[in-house]
């Protein structure tokens, strides 16, 4: 396969995860925001979660609902709809490589959102809208498991895919201990239950956290399950496992397995209760994303790269 | 639904002869004439939203913006009678043998000058001339392997052509989607006549791309070469790549070897390419040889091919012979080459460069056409009825200064097809691309793809200037239900 396909193909798994994660997280996060007394914190920790601040500030000042939730759905950066564009872009260009009806389904989701971004996204159609994209989204995922052959195409999607989803969950849970642990926020801790549950449901994993953790949702578990889960497809063990087993399809594939060896067995081997507790567990994300980083990079340098040293028949 | 505009009878129409359905027609003429508006426009609609979600688009340049537009369709399908298409096939693949002997005999012998049928000033003139390819004898002496004809209907019937795309013709891919579309929106109609498939096209190029390879192996490495995301046709280049199942790749996906022989980059590394549908013009094929800040082509790409290490489609220089002036020579060559007598016309021209010819052509300028030799999809066109006088003087200045450069036709009445029009139907005026291949055997698409001018009186059918398209029918024994 092309080089320069296989890229795309890794970036349409990426852009399109992230368009189903952004969605996701504005949709749980419109729910909690009616729960709690003071919103404020919830809609800047979003901004956060994108690493996006800075060109947040660009356009808008205050971090407020409105305009994060525009920031997030119609923005020229972190958004649903840049997110789908990309992918868009990526499919259009390799549309020899998908079967047919993936594109389709991309490029009507386009349109959808196109479509619906056109006036300001009120909040009565908001949930609707966004558990649009989120369904057009799986049937998008499932279109490929159900009906593209397992070729290198579809693992170099699946590799994109899971790299960003594992990233995604990094940063949600990233979020929850700054909110939770940073003094200033003090008046959230009587929230912390009600915090840590629709971080769970972020990634759509309340019901399997529910049934695989015997306590009540608390800090440390949800921590542990997202990052150490075995069974759990967000969990960035999972994640990584399948980042591994991509990498095992593929050819020359020694150096971005041996960066995926690495930052599963910095997750294997960790404590995350005790980090938890001793306060460390963001220094301990942050090790995870540069781990995340680096395999990236050697997908990049193995696959995308111009290589002359191997000529094949 | 109410059919007009047709009151009078100076045009040909494809579908209606004073005010009846032509023979074996009357089926889609009842079938036009029994749905109201409101039906006609819902499968209108449904033709639009299948092209919508399919992503079928095309790329306008206009005023240095590219505008990625859904593409114009119109549901009323144009008809042709298999028995008058079996001659205009015939004729088509006549005149792709001849022009390929032209272009062969050119780059090599050049007996066609030596023997004075064809001037020699033409190719020290010509801008599609290629020093480069001389003493070339790429497979099967063919350098043209996939030509787009236009070919247009005037007013009494007869069917003339209108020019040759020898270079890298497009459209070929529209014109599959159009029958997919009308298969979706007007099922009734297919089972009552017995309509020729097209699908076979992308089969049959694979075919005639294979049979070029220099290595004689039963799966050659096939790729079709695009200029990229940005290049008005890469629907279809990416359409059939898909369709043929070979790579689709860009010049920077392409590398060639110390060996001389083309490469792509894999994921498993560099890999062997055999043969290049390339979809790239000349002059941006290798930078080495050519335009030097090309990045659309493949350094060495040129040597690869003289060594023989690698097919080009269409081979290089092929353009030779997609000039408007050489245009009017072709029924020469086919009496000079195959001795045989030119089974469909050209269109009567004038060419400048001959002095008499010039002056009638600037005495009689307001009633002619006038192209450019060198441009192509209506580029550059001046058409005398429809012109201000500002623009009149300017051509006739640009003709005295470069004769070579142009040529002029009287105005042929293009025929018209029925079409949809809001709550009418019109007759509008439409041409038809057919696609032919040559290698060591030939072929003809079933129909092709039939331009029309959406507005209303124009004869202008070009999609970056407004047309639109319809599908093409070729039908089998008239009015036999299967």
């Amino acid at each position: 396969m092309l080089s320069r396909v296989a890229e795309r193909m890794f970036w349409i798994g990426r852009y399109m995860e992230r368009v189903e994660s952004t969605a996701l997280l504005l949709r749980v996060n419109t729910n909690l925001a009616l729960d709690l007394p003071n919103s404020k914190h919830v809609w800047g920790s979003l901004i956060d979660i994108t690493g996006d601040k800075d060109s947040f500030h660009e356009t808008y000042q205050l971090e407020n609902e409105q305009n994060v939730v525009k920031f997030l759905t119609g923005g020229e950066t972190s958004s649903i709809r840049t997110a789908l564009k990309n992918a868009r872009e990526n499919a259009r260009t390799s549309r020899e490589i998908m079967p047919r009806e993936a594109w389709e389904k991309i490029n009507k989701l386009h349109h959808f959102v196109e479509n619906n971004l056109k006036t300001p996204l009120k909040r009565e159609g908001r949930d609707a809208f966004l558990g649009e994209v989120i369904g057009r989204c799986h049937e998008f995922t499932g279109y490929l498991t159900g009906c593209m052959s397992v070729t290198q195409a579809f693992n170099f999607m699946k590799l994109g895919r899971k790299l960003e989803r594992a990233d995604m969950t990094t940063r949600i849970l990233d979020i929850g201990c700054y909110n939770l642990n940073d003094p200033k926020h003090t008046e959230l801790a009587d929230y912390e239950l009600l915090l840590w549950t629709s971080l769970l449901m972020s990634v759509s994993g309340y019901q399997m956290y529910r049934q695989h953790v015997d306590d009540h949702v608390n800090g440390e578990d949800v921590a542990d399950f997202l990052l150490r889960d075995e069974h759990f497809p967000r969990s960035v063990d999972f994640c990584l496992d399948e980042v591994s087993e991509c990498c095992e399809h593929l050819p020359l594939s020694d150096e971005p397995q041996r960066a995926t060896n690495l930052a599963q067995r910095r997750i294997k081997n960790s404590n995350v209760i005790d980090l938890f507790s001793s306060g460390e567990l963001h220094w301990f994300i942050d090790e995870v994303q540069l781990d995340l980083a680096r395999i990236h990079h050697q997908v990049e340098t193995t696959w995308f790269t111009y290589r002359n040293d191997s000529v094949t028949e | 639904m109410q059919i007009r505009g047709y009151g009078n009878n100076k045009t040909y129409d494809e579908l209606f002869s004073s005010g009846k359905a032509r023979s074996g027609l009357g089926e889609l003429s009842k079938f036009l004439k029994s749905k109201s508006p409101a039906e006609l426009n819902a499968l209108r609609h449904d033709a639009e939203l299948t092209i919508r979600s399919l992503g079928i688009s095309f790329t306008v340049y206009s005023e240095g913006q590219n505008i990625d537009r859904e593409w114009p369709f119109d549901i009323i399908p144009r008809t042709i009678m298999r028995k008058e298409w079996d001659y205009i096939e015939k004729g088509l693949v006549q005149r792709l043998r001849a022009l390929n002997a032209f272009i062969d005999d050119i780059y090599n012998d050049r007996m066609i000058l030596k023997n004075k049928v064809v001037p020699e000033e033409l190719l020290k003139t010509s801008k599609n001339y290629r020093e480069i390819c001389e003493g070339m004898k790429p497979a099967h002496g063919v350098w043209a392997h996939v030509c787009g004809s236009d070919i247009i209907r005037d007013s009494d019937g007869t069917v003339y052509v209108l020019e040759d795309n020898l270079r890298v013709p497009s459209g070929v891919s529209y014109m599959l989607e159009n029958r997919n579309i009308s298969k979706k929106v007007l099922p009734e109609l297919f089972e009552k006549y017995s309509i020729l498939p097209m699908d076979n096209y992308p089969a049959q190029l694979l075919d005639t791309l294979s049979s070029i390879s220099p290595r004689p192996k039963d799966l050659p490495e096939v790729v079709v070469l695009t200029p990229g995301i940005f290049n008005s046709a890469y629907f279809e280049h990416s359409f059939l790549a898909q369709r043929m199942g070979a790579e689709l790749v860009e010049g920077r996906d392409l590398v060639v070897g110390d060996d001389d022989c083309v490469y792509m980059k894999t994921v498993e590394g560099l890999s062997r390419v055999d043969v290049i549908y390339r979809r790239v013009d000349d002059l941006f094929l290798d930078p080495e040889v050519f335009n030097k800040d090309s990045i659309l082509g493949v350094r060495g790409l040129m040597r690869a091919w003289r060594k023989g290490n690698v097919a080009l489609a269409n081979a290089p220089g092929a353009g030779v012979a997609d000039d408007k002036v050489v245009y009017t020579y072709v029924p020469a060559m086919i009496k000079y080459y195959l001795d045989e007598d030119p089974i469909l016309p050209n269109v009567p021209s004038y060419m400048c460069s001959d002095k008499q010819q010039m002056k009638h052509v600037l005495e009689n300028i307001e009633n002619l056409v006038v192209k450019p030799a060198d441009e192509s999809g209506g580029y550059g066109m001046y058409i005398g009825p429809t012109e201000t006088k500002r623009r009149t003087s300017e051509m006739r200045r640009q003709i005295k200064s470069n004769p070579r450069n142009f040529i002029a036709q009287p105005i042929i009445n293009l025929s018209t097809v029925p079409t949809l029009s809001g709550n009418l139907i019109e007759p509008r005026h439409v041409d038809l691309r057919p696609f032919i291949l040559q290698s060591d055997r030939s072929f003809v698409t079933a129909g092709g793809l039939t331009r029309v001018a959406l507005v209303k009186g124009s004869l202008i059918v070009n999609s970056s200037q407004g047309g639109g398209s319809k599908d093409t029918w070729i039908i089998d024994q008239p009015g036999r239900t299967r």
